[in-house]
């Protein structure tokens, strides 16, 4: 360091002097030194000058030489101008000490104070020294580019050309201004849009209307801000709270609020119906509406997944056969038809009346037994009768349709019997609580276009038939029980459904009785149908609550083709019992593996495995090493073993390999023998910028397809590293471009504002040039 | 066809703009030209015409200003205003055979010299500012046009080094593919890769991070290769042989060029991915880096192969036979640069 710090002393100096030596007038201040000492001499000559004149006789003038002397001699000097002649004494006087001579003294001094100038480097020398300051200055400015080609090389993308051209958007005035009316026509109107004050760059509004937009008064802006501040933070609390709630979980929670939002909207409708009543039939409207959404849209239906995986289930599980049971009761409801009470309506229900009155409970009944016990039986049930009709009973082909005929017939009836019964209610304080909802909702069963419904319904009547014929005077001492639990079926229709086999039981039990006073009528042509039988027992009680026999006979004409359909056996009555199919379904599985018995029934894969996986851990043990020699320090030959001691001292135990890795998996036998043909696909090395394999796994296993992929993701793994346009020329990368300032001289005014050292140079390059 | 020089041109080169160029000659001249041909009935003269006083034998021109430089016995900056240069600098008496400025910073200047040594000069300072010398000569030098301080020098002993200009002493990369001396590089405008032009009658494009190339381009018919230049839009390339022929490559040979549909450039971006993702694997790479040669390239790279291989082998027979520290291995980076001078 110091070493170089001298040589750039030294470097200075040498500059200076060199200076100095070529161009004077560039360092004034020396120059200007020596002028000062001359000028006061030359001042203080003339001082002495005028105090010698003083006295007459050593009066000394000094010559102005104002043309050439003629006189020019070669020995002495010319005194020509002044008329005096030199005197040999003038020279010969002593040399006065003048003050003149103490500044060239100080001066002296001044230099001898200094230390001597070191001798100037060599050129060579010099020049290095150049060229390392300038290096290193060099290097400074390149420096700042190193963050710039990090990250440029570092970058997951780069897309060229580097600097993107920003789009410039020219507003319209600007475009307009260089526009000009030229013809009069475009003058005239000009002038009178400048009369008018209308805008004619800014087409919206004149200044005036601008003034009149800012003239609404500071209270009323108030105001309506504080509207919209108190607006904007109850929407902000309600969002939030809306999105707590989302975020509950539990399905017990929303179940509740939608019954809660159910009963509320219940006890609304409810007091509209009171207060106003066209209100009330908009709403009835908007039911309405929504059953024939749900009739078109099928949503509640067993057709979805859900719904087709719960009846897969429902077998097994109670909770998901009650879910099912929810799920029809709700499709039920919703497909009910809600009934405007209008007139003509009545007028329909007064001509049928005195025929209806006990249907309504019969299909109540039915519609119990549909949705209560087992609805998702019914579906089985379905198919079954579907698949009997393939199997080929020409007679039920005709079926459906004949089916069809008698519902429609139904319809209109079902009305007269739903005013019936709400008269009925009304009649009853004790059933009041059963809403509009719950007493249509049995209507919706007789929509139900299920043959094997319809086939039970008639069945069913078929039966209450012959009940009623005979029971006719016990009626009247099972009224009282019957209404009871009818009550209670009514208020709790979904607790029926949630648990329908322990509210079955009682019955069940109860039927029992009755059963067998049915037997001995003689009335069950198929006694594999107990349910029916239930139902049946059912139905018994509720015709109790009507009285119409006469009309019931009407009913049995209407229904008298579905009966004779129902006396062929039907197979889906078979069906209808869950524990059979359970059954049927065990015996299967058994068969099936009977069958694989028979079918492996030489091989014993199992064993054989077994015994493979042994031979294999065997073989991969590492083996003892027994260096044993017969016959070494004892006795050898045939028959002679080497001792026990012996072959102890020399075996070498081997060491335990590591764990297999299959030692937990006893169907698995996993090989760790290196695999040539699989080797000759694998990565030998780790390649080089990972450190560890297990990076390098990772990134192999990553998939980057579409397959596996989102689409975003797909596309932010496939992008291309350097995107480039093709017809786009991309620039050196400049200053600007990455936020540096850029110099702001240029490099040519650079060169040229310091031409001097670069002249000297030249020159000299020059010179020796021209010597070489 | 008109004659500009007497004897051989020794270097062109365009202005930034590209509405002139410039050439040199033995003749001592440096003459602009325009590059717009004569009109009609217009003779085609030289815009300016240098005489100077030595021979030139190369050329090139400031990437923003009216500057050229030319080589020769000396580095000489002119003001294209004026007929003397404004600036010239020596460092020792040699034949300097190319002079390229720094596209990015763009007062700095590279040279190669016969005497095998690289130099870089500083316009602004008007001095050398320092030199590397190689094994062998450097037949010419390119910048990174975005990297201010890399630049590669192309190499008589069929290597090319990539420097990074503050750091001389050990190259950052050694490129090593051709079987013979490599006359010409240029740099694609992204910096990414450069394409070399060699007397083994093919062109490569390396990678700048690699020492081997990506690509090998030949023909039957292309006689030693002497110049390279990359498109700037980084999408061709143009070289010219010995057997008087431009010819223009596709810079990546693989591509299609003209419209992409948006799948077909998911398509080729996920093939290109999945290719870069299994590189490491062995039937992958053999494919990738499977490239038709010339049975005359192809047997002196087997050749070279075994005359490499006997070299290591001999190197590690002396370090095993020899006193342990007293033979050190040199690395190949630092073998082929003799010194650096300050």
């Amino acid at each position: 360091m110091s070493s170089s710090r001298a040589a750039e002393s030294s470097l200075l100096a040498l500059n200076q002097q060199e200076e100095l030596e070529d161009l004077p007038r560039e360092y004034p201040l020396s120059t200007s030194e020596d002028e000062g000492d001359s000028d006061g001499e030359r001042k203080h000559q003339k001082l002495l000058e005028a105090i010698s004149s003083l006295d007459g006789k050593n009066r000394r003038k000094l010559a102005e030489r104002s043309e050439a002397s003629l006189k020019v001699s070669e020995f002495n000097a010319s005194s020509e101008g002044s008329g005096e002649k030199l005197v040999l004494s003038d020279l010969l006087e002593p040399v006065k000490t003048s003050s003149s001579l103490a500044a060239v003294k100080k001066q002296l001094n001044r230099v001898k104070s200094k230390k001597t100038v070191e001798l100037p480097l060599h050129r060579e020398e010099i020049e290095r020294i150049h060229r390392e300051v300038a290096f290193n200055k060099t290097s400074q400015v390149l420096s700042k580019w190193d963050p710039v080609v990090q990250k440029n090389r570092q970058a997951e993308q780069l897309v060229f050309p580097l600097s993107k051209q920003q789009s410039v958007f020219a507003p319209i005035e600007h475009v307009v201004s260089g526009w000009k009316a030229r013809t009069p026509l475009e003058q005239e109107i000009f002038n009178l849009l400048h009369k008018n004050k209308q805008p004619v760059t800014d087409p919206l509004l004149t200044p005036m209307e601008k003034a009149s937009l800012k003239a609404m008064s500071l209270e009323e802006v108030k105001m309506r801000r504080a509207e919209l501040q108190r607006a904007r933070a109850l929407q902000s609390y309600y969002a939030a709270r809306a999105r707590r709630e989302k975020k509950i979980k539990s399905k017990k929670y929303h179940k509740l609020l939608k019954k809660g939002k159910a009963k509320q909207a219940l006890k609304e409708f409810e007091k509209l119906r009171k207060v106003n009543p066209a209100a009330a039939l908009e709403e009835l409207e908007k039911l309405e509406k929504a059953r024939m959404m749900e009739r078109m849209s099928l949503k509640h239906q067993n057709s979805g997944k859900w719904a087709k995986s719960k009846a897969i289930m429902a077998k097994y599980d109670l909770e998901a056969r009650q879910a099912m049971q929810e799920q029809l009761a709700r499709n039920k409801e919703l497909m009910q038809k809600i009934q405007v009470a209008s007139e003509s309506a009545e007028e329909e229900g007064v001509a049928e009346e005195e025929g209806e009155p006990f249907v309504p409970d019969m299909v109540n009944e039915v519609q119990v037994k549909a949705s209560g016990p087992n609805p998702w039986m019914f579906r089985n049930h379905s198919s079954d009768t579907k698949e009997a009709e393939v199997q080929g009973d020409p007679e039920e082909l005709a079926e459906p349709a004949a089916q069809e005929a008698p519902e429609s017939e139904e319809e209109g009836p079902v009305v007269a019997e739903e005013i019936l019964l709400k008269e009925f209610e009304e009649r009853r304080s004790l059933r009041q609580k059963s809403g509009l909802k719950q007493i249509t909702k049995p209507v919706g069963s007789q929509e139900t276009k299920d043959p094997s419904s319809q086939g039970v319904l008639s069945e069913l009547r078929a039966l209450s038939q012959k009940l009623n014929r005979e029971n006719h005077q016990s009626r009247k001492q099972e009224l009282s029980s019957t209404r009871t639990v009818l009550a209670v079926q009514r208020e709790e229709p979904a607790g029926e459904e949630e648990e329908p086999l322990l509210l079955q039981r009682p019955e069940r039990a109860r039927t029992l009785d009755e059963l067998e006073e049915l037997g001995k009528e003689g009335c069950f042509q198929n006694k594999e149908l107990p349910r029916a039988a239930v139902e049946g027992q059912q139905w018994e009680r509720n015709p109790s609550n009507h009285l119409s026999v006469p009309k019931e006979k009407k009913r049995k004409e209407q229904m008298i083709d579905l009966q004779n359909l129902l006396t062929t056996k039907s197979p889906s009555m078979k069906s209808l019992a869950v524990p059979t199919t359970e059954e049927l379904e065990d015996e299967e599985e058994r068969d099936q593996r009977q069958m694989i018995k028979e079918a492996f029934a030489g091989d014993d894969v199992i064993r054989d495995f077994l015994k493979e996986k042994r031979e294999a851990v065997e073989a991969s043990k590492p083996k003892d090493v027994d260096l044993t020699l017969p016959g070494w320090g004892e006795w050898g030959g045939v028959g002679l073993k080497p001792s026990a001691k012996k072959r102890h001292r020399f075996l070498i135990k081997a060491p335990e390999g590591p764990p297999r890795k299959d030692g937990n998996l006893p169907n698995v036998i996993l090989s760790e023998k290196r695999n040539i043909r699989a080797a000759a696909h694998q990565v030998r090395m780790l390649p080089y910028p990972f450190t560890h394999h297990q990076q390098f796994e990772r990134t192999i296993q990553t998939p980057i397809g579409s397959t596996w992929n989102t689409q975003r993701a797909f596309q932010k793994l496939t992008m291309p590293k350097v995107v480039t346009k093709p017809g786009h020329i991309i620039k050196p990368i400049k200053a600007e471009d990455v936020g540096y300032r850029s110099s702001s001289r240029s490099d040519l005014s650079v060169v040229q504002r310091n031409p001097k050292r670069l002249s000297i140079r030249h020159k000299k390059q020059l010179k020796k040039n021209s010597v070489d | 066809m008109i004659q500009a020089h007497e004897g051989f041109v020794r270097g062109i080169c365009t202005r930034f703009c590209g509405t002139s160029f410039f050439t040199v000659g033995d003749d001592k001249t440096v003459k602009q030209w325009k590059m717009d041909g004569p009109s009609f009935g217009e003779e085609e003269e030289p815009l300016h015409t240098i005489l100077g006083k030595t021979v030139y034998t190369g050329i090139d021109h400031h990437w923003k200003e009216a500057v050229f430089a030319t080589c020769g016995q000396q580095v000489d900056i002119w003001d294209e205003q004026r007929s003397s240069p404004i600036c010239s600098m020596t460092w020792g008496f040699d034949s300097i055979s190319s002079v390229k400025f720094n596209p990015v910073e763009t007062f700095l200047l590279g040279s190669c010299a016969s005497d095998r040594n690289i130099v870089l000069y500083d316009m602004r300072q008007a001095t050398p500012l320092k030199k590397v010398i190689l094994d062998m000569r450097t037949n010419t030098i390119c910048w990174n046009p975005m990297e201010a301080f890399i630049f590669t020098a192309a190499n008589e002993d069929y290597n090319l080094y990539t420097f990074d200009m503050r750091a001389l002493d050990t190259p950052v990369m050694v490129h090593m593919d051709h079987v013979s001396a490599v006359l010409d590089v240029d740099y694609s405008p992204t910096g990414k890769d450069f394409v070399s032009a060699s007397f083994d009658k093919s062109i490569r494009i390396f990678p700048v991070d690699k020492s081997r190339s990506r690509e090998v381009y030949h023909t039957k018919r292309m006689q030693h290769v002497i110049c390279v230049k990359w498109t700037s839009d980084s999408k061709y390339i143009m070289c010219g042989s010995d057997e008087m022929n431009i010819r223009l490559w596709k810079a990546n040979a693989s591509e299609k060029l003209g419209v992409l549909t948006s799948r077909e450039k998911a398509a080729t971006d996920y093939n290109q991915r999945l290719k870069e993702k299994f590189q490491h694997h062995p039937h992958i790479k053999r494919i990738s880096r499977h490239r038709h040669l010339p049975k005359s390239i192809y047997s002196q790279i087997q050749e070279q192969r075994v005359m490499k291989e006997a070299r290591r082998r001999k190197e590690l027979n002396r370090i095993k036979h020899s006193k342990p520290g007293s033979v050190q291995r040199v690395s190949e980076k630092k073998k082929r640069v003799v010194a650096v001078v300050k």
